[in-house]
């Protein structure tokens, strides 16, 4: 099937993070030489995120060198950078893409790329007004002073400074991969940490009962009080304006000098309301990233039947922002051509690296899988399992056996059958 | 075009295997070793590919 071509003079790529600029780099590799300009809400470049949870934490590698490492992707590349340029609104019906900022601009496109990524989760209640926010285009901040996320630099910066001045004790909520890397980074730095999870054990909801055990193991090896099975209830205020400690769901209490909340991310959309595109869960998709005419997504907005595993799916790792960014780019210029492009198939991965531990994990099991060990001894904290589902072998996790976790991957690239992935 | 690895850098994700096996192995001792440090022309969009996805992004090309 194909349809008419569209005249691509200009893209807009929305967002300037990985999934945003790997697709400008990739308009380029591709040799297409019309206006690109790349819209950015934050006034900063932001920079590349897996650092701001570990070497960023541990001064270990320098902001500026976080940040070109995202840049870099783009450098001595044609691309209008346009920051401090958050959409108000767009409307994307065929042939006629706008976009509205909160600063009053306005552009068309012949085409868009949504790289909008996500946001950090807050409890409800916690963030407040600030007093430049407007009806208009409103503004937040965390009710108390010592209350951290990590999704941008400046998160990092800001916990950073927290911990290096040596506070009393770091409460982590929620043993997610982001909480549990800050863990273990402030436990290197010999900050007294605890970590509440609200799950019976770390990664339960995902990876079952035997990859929790390991993981909540390691931390407590290295030191972490950890709290299972209980949830946060409040952050109390200590000295005014700052935390003092927070309280749980089983009525205990922790004081706490530094908190950081890693109750997870949600994709930027609220802006796509009344664009016309579909949004459920993400920016809705077809199978090769294709949103509406002239528009494709990429990163974590993007919601996309992944053919391989034959289920829709949203991934927020690093390595899919990457690869859905190149996909988009290229099912876009497709479209300059007339052709629908081709499906994005993929096995989602991600790596985290706690204490002295890589873990990587391939695929897209669920927590009710049969979890098989297929290489060492968790007691060596160097092993992998395969996750079950009939005949299908729907991931792969491993710890300090990075080259079980890529073999596993090329294979299931290959086909899920359990035969071919765990001969 | 010939292939270097930053070994001070390359924590050993593997990434650059999955994509180019022909060049890149990460052995059972998990460490990195390269099968062929001047790789032919055929092979380059997969050795740039590594370079795009290497989370260390420790690996890069030098041209002859």
């Amino acid at each position: 099937m194909s349809s008419d071509p569209i005249d691509l003079d200009r893209i807009v790529i929305v967002g300037a993070s990985l999934a945003g600029l790997t697709a400008a780099a990739t308009f380029r590799a591709q040799g297409w030489d019309g206006d690109l300009v790349v819209v950015e809400a934050s006034a900063t470049m932001p920079s590349d995120r897996p650092p701001l949870s570990k070497q960023v934490l541990a001064g270990t590698l320098e902001p500026a060198a976080a940040i070109s490492a995202l840049t870099d992707r783009i450098d001595g590349l044609d691309v209008d950078i346009r920051l401090d340029h958050r959409v108000a609104g767009a409307g994307f019906a065929a042939d006629d893409l706008r976009l509205k900022f909160f600063n009053d601009h306005e552009i068309t496109a012949d085409g868009v790329v949504i790289a909008t990524g996500s946001a950090a989760r807050w409890p409800a209640g916690f963030l407040v007004e600030t007093e430049d926010s407007t009806a208009n285009e409103p503004k937040y901040r965390p009710r108390l002073a010592g209350v951290h996320v990590i999704r941008t630099l400046d998160d990092s910066l800001a916990l950073k400074a927290d911990l290096d001045s040596g506070p009393n004790r770091l409460v982590v909520i929620g043993a997610g991969f982001i909480g549990a890397e800050v863990a273990a980074t402030a436990r290197a730095a010999g900050v007294d940490v605890t970590m509440v999870e609200y799950a019976p054990l770390p990664l339960a909801r995902v990876l079952g009962g035997m990859v929790g055990e390991f993981v909540a193991d390691l931390h407590r090896d290295n030191g972490v009080d950890l709290r299972l099975g209980v949830g946060l209830d409040e952050i109390v205020e200590g000295a005014p304006g700052r935390v003092g400690a927070v309280t749980l769901t089983d009525g205990s209490r922790i004081d706490a000098d530094v908190v950081v909340l890693g109750l997870g991310a949600a994709p930027e959309l609220d802006w796509l309301g009344g664009s016309g595109l579909v949004v459920d869960n993400g920016v809705v998709c077809d199978e090769t990233l294709w949103a509406g005419p002239g528009v494709v997504a990429a990163g974590d907005v993007a919601s996309w039947v992944n053919t391989l595993f034959g289920e829709r799916m949203r991934v927020e790792h690093w390595e899919n922002a990457i690869e859905q960014g190149e996909a988009a780019a290229k099912r876009l210029l497709a479209a300059g051509e007339g052709s629908d492009g081709e499906p994005f198939a993929s096995v989602p991965w991600f790596w985290s690296d706690q204490y002295d531990c890589k873990i990587q994990m391939a695929g897209r099991p669920a927590a009710d899988d049969e979890i098989v060990l297929i290489d060492g001894d968790p007691a060596d904290r160097r092993f992998a399992v395969a996750f079950r589902r009939g005949d299908r072998c729907t991931g792969v996790f491993a710890a300090n056996r990075p080259r079980i976790a890529v073999v596993a991957r090329m294979r299931m690239a290959e086909s899920l059958d359990w035969s071919h992935v765990v001969p | 075009m010939k292939v270097v690895v930053d070994y001070d850098v390359c924590e050993s994700n593997a990434i650059c295997m999955g994509i180019a096996p022909e060049v890149f192995e990460v052995r059972d001792d998990d460490f990195l070793y390269l099968l062929d440090e001047n790789p032919g022309e055929e092979l380059r969009s997969k050795v740039e590919e590594a370079v795009r996805r290497c989370p260390k992004q420790a690996i890069s090309i030098e041209e002859d």
